[in-house]
C-alpha cells in the first residue's frame, strides 16, 4: 500500500477491482464503511457479483483477464474529457517528458522486440536528453513525442465500444465507472484503489497495476490522504516477508540480489540509478550505504574494506537465472532439485498446476514440512491414488509454533510493523520458526567446521541472535535489522557511540562504520526503544495517521509520496485533508518524503517522487519487461480466437513452459469456459490452518464452483449437484453453486461463460472437503514477477 | 437502566463475513456441526440447539437485471412481549428486568416445544433432541452483565451490529433509516417497537429472509 488501512476512510471514491475485500480483507470494510458514511462512493468491478459488490454504490462486471482494456478505456476517458489534474500532471508526472524518436508502437508490439528471445531491447524506450543529460520536457504537453501525447495516442484505440467488446462490460456500465471515478481528478477529491490477487495473478499482472497507477497519477491521487495504489496483501505478514527479501531476486530492503558477473562491490553498485538533474533527489543514489551496512549486518567484524565487507561471500545469480516459484517447481518436476523446505506453506494446494507440484515433490530426496498442522504437501506420498511404496522422498515433519506462541514483529499491508507478544508456549515439541532456523544454522556451522568447499560465508557470519539459553531472541534480530553504529562517530552534527542503534537511515554509511539488516526498517528499534511496540492513539492531524501506534516504514511515513499532496508552494491541494504543509520554513504533518523545501524554492526545492531517478511519477514506465505503456493481451488460455486490440494474441514476453505437464489450450471446445480462483472468508489460504476448525468448516464445508443460471441450464446442472470441473491439467470435484451473481459475457459477439472456485480445500481434511482449484491452473506467469496466471484459464464443467 | 438494551442489525453495513456467527459459537462454546454444501454459502442450514445465529444469504435479480445479494444475521429478537413465554408456568423462560434479555433456562425441557415455537413470531427456539432442553441467543447475558458487548457485536468489523441502551439504539435506528431513505426509499427498521434486536433493511424484508418480519 502507498497509503494504509485506516486511510481508506479519507476517500471520496473507492474502486475495488481485482479484489473481493469484503470476503478476504473483512476488516478493511470498517474503513470503507466510514468513507461511505462520509459520503464516499464504493465501486466494485469483478467478474462475479461479490460480497464487496453487494455493498457497492455501483457494480460493473468484466471478464477475467481484461482489466487493462477496462482501465485503458478510463485513461482515454480522462484524457478526452479533460478530467485529469493538470497542475499535478505537469509538475509531478513525466507527462511532459519527450521520448526518443525511435520509440514506436505498432499492432500490439513496442519497438525493440526480439521474437526469438521473446524479449525487448529497451534502448528505444528511453527519454530524449540534452547534452547535459537533462531530459527534454514540454510543459505544454503538446509535443507529439511527449509522454502525454504518446499516452493519448496509445489509448485512443480503447474506445468504450472496443473495450466493451473485449471485457464484456456493457458500455453504459463502463462509462458510469469512468465518470464516477474520474470525478476525483480535482484538488479537493481523493480516489483510491483496493486490489489484490485478482490483478496480480495474470500474465499482465504488473501492467494491470501500472494502468491504475497511471490513472491515479493523472487524477492527482498519489501521495494524498484517501488516495494511492493499495495492494491488499494476502497474509498478515506477507508485507514483512517481502521487505525481508523472501523473493529470490532481492536482498532485504529491496536491494538487488547480486549477479555472477558482478565480481566486485563496484560492479554491483554500477547499476545504481543516476541523474543529472540537481532537483531530483534520486534516493537510490544512497544504495551503497544500505548495501554495505547490510553486509556489515551479515558478517560483522569479518567484513572489512579489504574483503569488500564480505561481498564475495554473497551467493550470486547466474545471468538470466530466475528462481521464482514456477521455475523452481519446474526444476523440481524435472528432478533437478534434491531437497526442499516447505516452511509455513502448502504448495501441493497453493501452487499453480498443483498436479505438477505434487509430482515434483515425489522427485525429491527429502522434504521438510514445517507447519502447525499436517497438510497435503507433507502427506503427498499418501494422497489418494499415490502408492507410498513407490515414493522415494524422505519426509520430515517439524511442528512449529503458531503466531500467538512466539514474539516478534508483523508488518501489515500498510507497512505498519507491529510488535506482538507470546500468549502461551507452543504445544509438545513445536518450536518458533526462529528457533528452528537457529538450530539448523548451528548444525550447518558445526558441519562446516569439519570442512567444506566454501566455509567462509557460513563460519564468518555474525551469528549472535540467541539469548542466554540459546533460544532465538527476536529483540536481537530486530535491533540488527534496525542497525548499529560500529564506532564512536559524528553524523549530521550529532555524536554517537559504538553500539548505539542508528536513529534513521539517512545516517547509514557506505564505509563500513554502520550495520543495518534492512535499511527501510532503520528507525524501527532505536536507543529510545522498540518503536514497533508503541501503542499511543494520538491523532493530531485527524486523518487517522496514528503516528505513535507501532511503526511504519519508511521512517514512520504513513503515506508514501506525500510531497505530491501539496502544490509548488508546499500548500496542501486539499486543506481539509492536509497531510503535510510547508509552514514557517519547515514541514508539518506526516513525515515528509524528504526534508527539502517545496518546488517553488528554485535552489533547494526537490521533485516529490524521490524513488525514481527523474523525480517524477511515471505515466510512461520504461523499465518493465513488457512495455512502457500497458497494453491489452489475452490470457494465455482464453475463450476468443483473436485479441480484438491487436494481432499480438498474448503478452509477447511471457515464458512458455513446454513440459509434459504444461498443456495449455485456448478456444478448445473441450474447455469452453473461463475459470478463475478465489478465497473465502472462512478459510485461510489453502485452508491448512482453518480446515481443522469445526466452526469454520461448518460454515464453508466443501469445494464448490459458482456458475451462472445460464451455464447451469446449458449443462443440465442443478444447484447443489455434484459436478466435475476440468482443465487441460487436471480435474476437481465440486458442488455446483448456481447463482445470479455470475452472468454470461458478450465478448466479440460471442457468449462467454465464466466460473469460479476457491483454492482453500485439500484432501487431508475435512472429510469430503474436496481438493484445490489449483489442480486446474496453468504454469505460466507474468514476465516481470512470474506470478502465476491463476485468475484466468479455461475449464469445462460437467455433471459428475 | 430504565429500558434495558437493544441490538441494531444494520443489514446495509453487513458484509457477510460471518464473524458474528463464529464468535457466537466461540463464546457460547457451541460445537461446529457437520454440514454439506448444498449450493449456497449459507451454512449451517438453520438455527439449532448448537447454533444461535446464522447469517442468511439471499440473492436475485433487480428490475435492471443486475444482481442483488442481501445478508441477514438471524437470531432471537428478544421481544418486548415474548411470544415464546405464552405457555410458561414456572420460569422455564425468563425476561431479565434489567437488560430485557429473554433467557431459556434448563427447565425448558419440560415445555411443550411445538407450542413454544409456534408462540415465537420469528421461528427461533430450537430443541436438543436428546435432553429436550430449548435453546437460543442469550444476548450474551454473561457478557452484558459484566460490562462487555455481546460476542457477535464485538466481532463485527463494519458496525452493522451495535449494542447499547435501548433508547439510544432506537434513536440511532431512526437516524440511520432516515439517512438510508435518501438512497433507498424502502429503507425501514423491522418492528422496532416490539423487539430488542432491531433489523434495518433497505428493501422488502421478505427479500432478505422469510421470517425477517415474522411468520
Amino acid at each position: 500500500m502507498t497509503n494504509h488501512w485506516v486511510d481508506l476512510r479519507n476517500s471520496d471514491c473507492i474502486l475495488v477491482m481485482g479484489s473481493n475485500a469484503a470476503a478476504n480483507h473483512p476488516i478493511s470494510m470498517k474503513w470503507v464503511q466510514k468513507a461511505k458514511d462520509n459520503g464516499g462512493k464504493l465501486i466494485s468491478v469483478d467478474p462475479r457479483f461479490t460480497q464487496t459488490s453487494a455493498k457497492a454504490d455501483f457494480y460493473a462486471p468484466l471478464r477475467s483477464g481484461t482489466d487493462i482494456a477496462f482501465l485503458g478505456g478510463m485513461i482515454k476517458y480522462i484524457a478526452d474529457n479533460n478530467k485529469f489534474f493538470k497542475e499535478y500532471v505537469v509538475d509531478y508526472t513525466n507527462a511532459s517528458f519527450v521520448v526518443d524518436e525511435k520509440f514506436d508502437f505498432s499492432d500490439g508490439l513496442f519497438s525493440g522486440y526480439d521474437k526469438e528471445k521473446r524479449a525487448y531491447d529497451k534502448a528505444t524506450w528511453a527519454f530524449k536528453k540534452d547534452d547535459k543529460g537533462m531530459i527534454e520536457r514540454d510543459e505544454t504537453l503538446q509535443n507529439p513525442k511527449c509522454v502525454f501525447q504518446l499516452m493519448k495516442k496509445h489509448y485512443s484505440r480503447y474506445t468504450p465500444e472496443k473495450v466493451s467488446e473485449i471485457t464484456g462490460t456493457p458500455v453504459p456500465d463502463l462509462l458510469k465507472v469512468y465518470e464516477m471515478y474520474s470525478e476525483t481528478g480535482t484538488k479537493d477529491k481523493a480516489g483510491t484503489i483496493m486490489y489484490a490477487m485478482g490483478w496480480t495473478q495474470h500474465t499482465v499482472g504488473v501492467q494491470n497495476i501500472r494502468t491504475m497507477s497511471m490513472i491515479q497519477l493523472l487524477l492527482g491521487n498519489i501521495g494524498i490522504a484517501g488516495g494511492g495504489v493499495n495492494a491488499l496483501r494476502g497474509e498478515s505478514n506477507v508485507q514483512g516477508s517481502t521487505d525481508q527479501a523472501i523473493l529470490f531476486h532481492l536482498l532485504p530492503g529491496y536491494l538487488r540480489a547480486p549477479m555472477a558477473a558482478q565480481q566486485t562491490l563496484k560492479d554491483y553498485h554500477a547499476p545504481v540509478p543516476k541523474t543529472s538533474d540537481p532537483r531530483s533527489v534520486n534516493w537510490w543514489s544512497n544504495y551503497p550505504k544500505y548495501s554495505v551496512s547490510l553486509l556489515k549486518a551479515f558478517w560483522g567484524d569479518a567484513g572489512t574494506p579489504e574483503n569488500e565487507f564480505g561481498f564475495g561471500w554473497l551467493p550470486k545469480l547466474d545471468a538470466g537465472q530466475n528462481c521464482s516459484w514456477l521455475n523452481l517447481f519446474d526444476e523440481m518436476y524435472n528432478g533437478k532439485i534434491k531437497g526442499f523446505f516447505a516452511w509455513g506453506q502448502n504448495p501441493a494446494c497453493s501452487g499453480a498446476n498443483s498436479n505438477k507440484v505434487r509430482q515434483g515433490l515425489a522427485k525429491l530426496d527429502w522434504l521438510v514440512n514445517v507447519n502447525i498442522f499436517d497438510n497435503e504437501t507433507g502427506s503427498f506420498w499418501k494422497a489418494p491414488g499415490v502408492d507410498p511404496k513407490k515414493i522415494k522422498t524422505e519426509v520430515f515433519m517439524l511442528p512449529c509454533a503458531s503466531s500467538v506462541e512466539k514474539e516478534g514483529s508483523i508488518t501489515n499491508s500498510g507497512r505498519l510493523a507491529q510488535w506482538r507478544y507470546k500468549a502461551s508456549d507452543p504445544p509438545g515439541q513445536a518450536k518458533p520458526d526462529g528457533d528452528i532456523a537457529v538450530e539448523l544454522m548451528n548444525k550447518l556451522r558445526e558441519l562446516y567446521k569439519k570442512g567444506g568447499k566454501f566455509p567462509d560465508p557460513i563460519l564468518k557470519l555474525k551469528w549472535d541472535y540467541t539469548d542466554e539459553k540459546g533460544h532465538f531472541d527476536p529483540h536481537r534480530v530486530a535491533k540488527q535489522i534496525n542497525g548499529y553504529f560500529l564506532k564512536d562517530m559524528e553524523v549530521g552534527g550529532k555524536q554517537f557511540k559504538k553500539g548505539d542503534l542508528v536513529p534513521a537511515f539517512p545516517m547509514l554509511q557506505a564505509d563500513g562504520s554502520t550495520s543495518c539488516g534492512n535499511w527501510v526498517y532503520c528507525a524501527s528499534y532505536t536507543n529510545e526503544g522498540n518503536m514497533m511496540a508503541r501503542r499511543d492513539k494520538d491523532d493530531p492531524t485527524g486523518l487517522g495517521l496514528y503516528s505513535k501506534w507501532a511503526w511504519c516504514w519508511p521512517v514512520n511515513r504513513l503515506i508514501l509520496y506525500n510531497r505530491a499532496s501539496v502544490d509548488r508552494n508546499g500548500q496542501p491541494w486539499n486543506p481539509k485533508r492536509a497531510l503535510i504543509q510547508w509552514k514557517d520554513g519547515k514541514w508539518v504533518g506526516d513525515i515528509p518524503d524528504g526534508p527539502a523545501p517545496p518546488l517553488s524554492d528554485e535552489k533547494a526545492g526537490k521533485y516529490p517522487f524521490i524513488m525514481t531517478a527523474e523525480g517524477f511519477g511515471r505515466l510512461y514506465g520504461p523499465g518493465l519487461a513488457d512495455g512502457p505503456f500497458p497494453e491489452h493481451y489475452e490470457p494465455l488460455e482464453c475463450p476468443i480466437p483473436n485479441n480484438l486490440m491487436s494481432s499480438q494474441y498474448n503478452n509477447p514476453t511471457i515464458k512458455i513452459f513446454k513440459g509434459e505437464m504444461d498443456k495449455h489450450l485456448t478456444c478448445d471446445p473441450r474447455f469452453p469456459f473461463v475459470g478463475t480462483t478465489y478465497r473465502v472468508t472462512e478459510h485461510w489460504q489453502t485452508g491448512c490452518m482453518t480446515r481443522w476448525q469445526p466452526r469454520l468448516v461448518e460454515a464453508e464445508p466443501q469445494m464448490f464452483v459458482e456458475m451462472s443460471e445460464e451455464l447451469a441450464e446449458l449443462r443440465g446442472i442443478k444447484n447443489g449437484d455434484k459436478v466435475k470441473v476440468s482443465s487441460p491439467r487436471g480435474e476437481v470435484g465440486c458442488v455446483a453453486m448456481v447463482t445470479t451473481r455470475f452472468r454470461p459475457f458478450q465478448v466479440g459477439g460471442v457468449t462467454v461463460h465464466q466460473v469460479g472456485m476457491p483454492w482453500c480445500f485439500g484432501w487431508v481434511a475435512p472429510k469430503d472437503g474436496g481438493d484445490s482449484a489449483n489442480l486446474l491452473t496453468p504454469t505460466v506467469g507474468d514476465p516481470n514477477t512470474m506470478i502465476p496466471e491463476s485468475k484466468a484459464f479455461m475449464v469445462n464443467v460437467t455433471k459428475a | 437502566m430504565a429500558d434495558g438494551y437493544s441490538i441494531i442489525m444494520d443489514t446495509s453495513k453487513c458484509t457477510a463475513c460471518r464473524g458474528c456467527q463464529i464468535a457466537c459459537k466461540q463464546w457460547n462454546q457451541l460445537p461446529g456441526t457437520e454440514t454439506k454444501n448444498t449450493g449456497t454459502h449459507e451454512n449451517p442450514p438453520d438455527l439449532s440447539f448448537s447454533t444461535y445465529k446464522v447469517v442468511r444469504f439471499s440473492e436475485g435479480k433487480n428490475g435492471d437485471g443486475k444482481p442483488f445479494w442481501y445478508f441477514f444475521s438471524e437470531q432471537c429478537r428478544h421481544c418486548m412481549s415474548p411470544g415464546c413465554m405464552a405457555a410458561v408456568e414456572k420460569e422455564e423462560i425468563v425476561q431479565d428486568d434489567n437488560t430485557g434479555a429473554v433467557l431459556f433456562t434448563p427447565k425448558t425441557k419440560t415445555l411443550d416445544f411445538k407450542a413454544t415455537l409456534e408462540g415465537c413470531p420469528y421461528n427461533v427456539p430450537r430443541q436438543d433432541p436428546k435432553t429436550k432442553e430449548l435453546a437460543k441467543c442469550t444476548m450474551c447475558f454473561d457478557r452484558i452483565t459484566n460490562e462487555k458487548v455481546p460476542a457477535c457485536v464485538k466481532s463485527c468489523p463494519t458496525g452493522a451490529l451495535v449494542f447499547g441502551d435501548r433508547d439510544k439504539m432506537l434513536e440511532a435506528t431512526k437516524k440511520r433509516v432516515d439517512e438510508l431513505k435518501k438512497s433507498y426509499p424502502k429503507a425501514a427498521a423491522i418492528n422496532p417497537d416490539d423487539v430488542r434486536v432491531i433489523y434495518i433493511v433497505t428493501d422488502d424484508p421478505k427479500k432478505y429472509f422469510k421470517y425477517a418480519e415474522g411468520k
